[in-house]
């Protein structure tokens, strides 16, 4: 396991703001499954090369707090993560609507729905 | 009151070689607004990590970018490696930082031939890949391919370099060194090209740092950060320091890069004087369990994987935080109040690579 401040969906925006009051920079954001309905949601900073983690444990279907009106760059990993995951943030600055790397008829979310790979004959 | 336009900027245009678009806002010839649209060349790489083995996932991240090809799978085994508890040979960790600067070298050369050429100045940019091409036939001399080399594999390496090819490779770092020296007069005092690069498409030392920047992007600002400071594979045997640049312009960002090649020749010379004898690799058994974040340093800046891991050859998660997907913000930062005529110089700049950030 990594090392990883535990957050929740009420803290995520002052754990961050903080962060950035701090003079951290945002790397970026990582989702990753835990069990059947469960994600963690990974938070990346630095400073002065040290890596901070925070790790918010969300239902999946629930909305996440953006932190996008924080750190701004962060809008670019929330709209990814919408398009990939199939999570929903909450108060995007930009939001794509889960078109940033899809069209928008794509249905399917790569990494939940298991799209099926061809497999090579 | 002057009349708002929107001037549809790529996905196809003469300076970049990757497709993105961005819209551009503009009040006369001045730029207010730029809003990218990206998903031209997403592949849905991170998601394979699920149904392939992760052996087999070397060269599915080999392939998130051509000219970061190795270093991309350096991140991904060393991932792997930490994960797992293995411990690579010493030979093989020199060996992977020669091949990493060795495309450090031939990514920023590209870029630098690329970046003359969107200023307007054909005969530097073949100059630079002239300079380039040595590098290329070092890679295919050494590995058996131009630009995907593959020679990393969980725990080590699979390829060597014999005495003689190090003394070539040295040999070809002098010739290399030779023609740079000639061309650093024209790329870092010429007029034609200070007039197009200094003073455009300004970011701050403390912009660089809020918008997340990373790389010669980062360092062009005046912001000190390399992950190869972090001491991974060989680095924390070899002298090094970062290079900056405090002006945070185009300029600032093209003598970065062209001050890292000499770097990276540096970089080579040292890890051939004290590549160690060895193994190539260790034998691995199992497969990974747990979670474990790595960054290494790319041409284009930090690259971070997070991978999880659930005891079986596939993988739960591979996240890949590639360098230009953190360096769209600051350009959407640097474009607004700069003329329509510098924004493929500006765009340019930040070195894009597409595939990278699409995966």
């Amino acid at each position: 396991m990594i090392d990883a401040t535990p957050v929740t969906s009420e803290t995520v925006i002052s754990e961050v703001m903080r962060m950035k009051n701090e003079g951290y920079r945002f790397v970026t954001m990582s989702s990753a499954p835990v069990k059947d309905g469960f994600m963690d949601i990974l938070y990346h900073f630095d400073k002065d090369m040290e890596l901070r983690n925070f790790r918010l444990p969300i239902r999946e279907g629930e909305a996440i707090p953006s932190i996008s009106g924080v750190y701004f760059c962060a809008m670019l990993a929330e709209n990814e993560l919408q398009d990939l995951a199939g999570l929903k943030f909450d108060g995007l600055v930009l939001d794509y609507n889960r078109t940033l790397l899809h069209d928008s008829e794509v249905t399917c979310v790569p990494l939940v729905n298991k799209c099926k790979v061809a497999e090579r004959k | 009151m002057s009349k708002r336009t929107i001037i549809p900027f790529g996905p196809q245009h003469p300076v970049l070689p990757e497709p993105v678009h961005v819209k551009l806002v503009v009040e006369d010839e001045i730029v207010k607004e730029a809003v990218p649209a990206l998903g031209y060349v997403h592949r849905g790489l991170e998601m394979l990590a699920s149904v392939r083995d992760y052996h087999q996932m070397i060269n599915v991240c080999e392939r998130v970018c051509g000219i970061c090809s190795m270093i991309h799978a350096t991140c991904y085994c060393q991932t792997i490696e930490k994960m797992m508890g293995v411990e690579v040979t010493s030979r093989a960790e020199y060996l992977r930082v020669i091949w990493s600067e060795l495309h450090r070298m031939h990514s920023h050369l590209l870029w630098l031939g690329l970046f003359a050429d969107a200023f307007g100045f054909e005969s530097l940019f073949m100059q630079f890949w002239k300079v380039r091409e040595r590098v290329m036939d070092i890679n295919e001399a050494t590995a058996g391919n131009r630009v995907i080399v593959s020679v990393n594999v969980v725990g080590g390496v699979r390829a060597d370099l014999s005495g003689e090819q190090l003394r070539w490779i040295l040999d070809e770092l002098v010739i290399m060194e030779k023609e740079l020296k000639e061309m650093e007069k024209t790329i870092l005092n010429d007029y034609t090209v200070k007039s197009r690069t200094v003073g455009k498409g300004v970011m701050t030392h403390d912009q660089a740092l809020e918008l997340g920047a990373a790389g010669p992007t980062l360092r062009g600002s005046g912001v000190e950060q390399d992950m190869r400071m972090l001491g991974y594979g060989a680095y924390k045997h070899l002298d090094f320091a970062p290079v900056v640049h405090p002006d945070g312009d185009c300029f600032a960002r093209s003598w970065v890069r062209f001050q890292e090649v000499y770097q990276s020749i540096r970089l080579v010379r040292q890890a051939i004087a004290d590549l160690p004898e060895g193994d190539l690799a260790v034998k691995v058994k199992g497969n990974p369990e747990g979670e474990e974040v790595t960054r290494v340093e790319q041409p284009r800046g930090e690259c971070l994987y997070y991978i999880k891991g659930n005891g079986t050859k596939n993988l739960d998660r591979l996240r890949i935080r590639t360098p230009t997907f953190a360096n769209i913000p600051p350009l959407l930062a640097m474009l607004p109040e700069c003329e329509l005529a510098d924004v493929p110089v500006i765009i340019l700049s930040i070195d894009p690579c597409i595939s990278c950030t699409e995966r």
